[in-house]
């Protein structure tokens, strides 16, 4: 079970830690603390003067002007839509296939020791392997198309996935169990109605790290098997041209969608986990 | 009446009935022993049947002989060496200084709100943006060279140790802190004393993040631009469709990387573990 608990690259949760620290000062102060946007307004300026002051015209440093108008030449020309809509496609038909089977693999490593014995050392080590030097391979088997990044993205979603789930089954407290047992709980019953709604949360972290995890994939996998559209292929476009416009414009809208991303999934996981708490209460009363 | 007793205990753990059951234990115990090996050992088998009766095209998958062959090749013309410590020396420079970095940024975040309130949203807003998404801009900023790989690296290993470190001093229980200000300490005494040994544990959990952040950056930087490396060994042997050459260097990119792993893994133990004394 230790081995299970061991942190691995994608349990870093970095937004999750922030939104909590965060969310204590601005309950208590009813102002809205500015104090955050001095550093970004400073660099800002300063990029705005040395820019315009140099002109504009020497190549890498572009005026935040020129950004504005490749953003906007992005956006009507309908190439952010093209773009990140193939991105987005990508992305989740990935999460979808990962996270059904990373579901199965954690639910099997959870609930079976023979199965955490069998397949658990093996999953351990080939997690170890860092993700993006299996593309190479995928590339030979798969193509550089839209399977192989398919294959990929499935791929980093369903290990967080997997080992979430198993974590969780593994930390449902001994209690809960015996007490089930002591109701005469069949197998089935205790996996349904104990051990899966006291998983639950655990389940919700890996899809959320899935989640994030195949957006930076999608990246990744854009970067690598370069072939279609995708955001990733604009980002490689801009740095081919010595575009820096396109390239900010680009690092702009990847920023952007992985926050938004990792919002809604932070979203629903409240919504259902608030939904099955106030449940389980009511059941318990 | 004692006689009976004990005569029923005899025949209770008498010889008969526990003999079978010993040798079924001794193949179960021995079968649970060699559980793990199975599922690698089936794979192996697969793959080695599979190119032996011509299932799969050596293009494809390469025999495993040809793979160890490449390996073996690989060693002995030194070009795995010299590889690997060219990965090796960048990991380290990048991670050492983006660790410090962090440790440095999270101390000064955990200790003075002020630092906080000023910096933090900028700094979530920076780790938005994951390292692929500044590889184009650092690319055109300062060029294909070595410098592009230590930044790289550096920030990836500078978010998660900033955050823990962050993390750590904020989680202090706040019992201890009320009852060093019970006891009159000072500031600083508080900070050494109290804050630092409580966050040690998730300081070193960020460390071993860190570390494991920074190797997948190093493998995807090396993937994308380089022209040495452990990764660049990847990207060669697959434009050559050499994939005896791509699976060698996959395979010691993976066991580099557990090795540390594991390494760190015992070190956060025997910090974790040392943590009562601390408070003594």
């Amino acid at each position: 079970m230790a081995r299970f608990t061991q942190t691995f690259f994608w349990r870093n949760a970095a937004p999750r830690c922030d939104c909590e620290l965060n969310r204590e000062p601005a309950k208590k102060r009813k102002l809205p603390d500015l104090r955050g946007f001095v550093l970004p307004a400073l660099a800002f300026a300063i990029w705005w003067a040395v820019s315009t002051i140099h002109g504009g015209k020497g190549g890498l440093l572009v005026t935040p002007e020129q950004v504005w108008h490749t953003t906007w030449q992005q956006v009507t020309s309908g190439a952010l839509t093209k773009a990140l809509g193939a991105s987005l496609a990508r992305e989740a038909s990935g999460f979808a296939i990962g996270s059904v089977l990373g579901l199965a693999l954690g639910l099997s490593l959870g609930l079976s020791r023979l199965a955490t014995r069998m397949i658990g050392p093996s999953f351990d080590t080939f997690k170890q392997i860092s993700l993006f030097a299996w593309i190479p391979l995928i590339s030979v088997w798969f193509g550089l198309g839209d399977a192989a990044k398919v294959v990929f993205l499935s791929l980093a979603a369903l290990l967080p996935v997997a080992a979430h789930t198993c974590d969780g089954i593994h930390a449902v407290p001994r209690s809960y169990v015996e007490a089930a047992r002591v109701f005469r709980y069949t197998r089935w019953q205790l996996v349904w109605h104990v051990i899966l709604p006291a998983a639950l949360p655990s389940v919700f972290t890996g899809l959320y790290l899935a989640l994030i995890y195949s957006w930076l994939a999608t990246l990744g996998a854009e970067y690598l098997l370069v072939a279609g559209s995708g955001i990733g292929n604009t980002l490689i476009d801009g740095s081919e041209n010595f575009r820096m416009d396109l390239v900010l414009f680009g690092i702009v809208v990847v920023g952007v969608t992985g926050s938004l991303l990792g919002r809604l999934a932070r979203a629903a996981e409240r919504a259902v986990l608030e939904r099955r708490g106030g449940a389980s209460v009511k059941e318990s009363v | 009446m004692s006689d009976t007793v004990t005569l029923h205990l005899q025949t209770a753990n008498g010889q008969i009935p526990t003999q079978p059951p010993t040798q079924t234990r001794r193949w179960r115990a021995l079968g649970w022993v060699l559980a793990p090996w199975a599922l690698p050992t089936a794979l192996f088998a697969l793959w080695w049947l599979g190119c032996e009766r011509g299932w799969i095209a050596p293009q494809i998958l390469p025999p495993p002989a040809r793979v160890y062959a490449t390996f073996v090749d690989l060693g002995q013309s030194g070009d795995l060496l010299h590889n690997t410590l060219i990965s090796l020396q960048r990991v380290l420079c990048g991670f050492v200084a983006g660790t410090l970095g962090g440790l440095l940024l999270g101390t000064a975040l955990g200790l003075s709100r002020t630092f906080e309130a000023y910096v933090l949203p900028s700094f979530n807003a920076i780790v938005q943006i994951p390292v692929l998404g500044w590889l184009p801009f650092l690319l055109l900023l300062v060029g294909v060279g070595e410098p592009l790989k230590y930044i790289l690296i550096a920030h990836a290993a500078l978010v998660p140790a900033t955050l823990s470190t962050l993390q750590g001093f904020r989680n202090v229980p706040v019992t201890l802190v009320e009852a060093s200000r019970v006891f009159g300490y000072t500031r600083w005494q508080r900070i050494v004393h109290v804050v630092l040994p409580c966050a040690v544990p998730t300081l070193a959990t960020g460390v071993r993040l860190a570390f494991t952040k920074a190797w997948l950056a190093l493998v995807v930087v090396e993937l994308v631009a380089s022209s040495e490396g452990l990764g660049y060994l990847i990207v060669y042997g697959r434009q050559l469709f050499q994939l005896d050459l791509v699976m060698a260097a996959v395979v010691i990119v993976g066991a580099i990387g557990f090795a540390i792993n594991r390494a760190l893994d015992a070190l956060e133990r025997r910090l974790r573990r040392g943590l009562p004394s601390a408070f003594r």
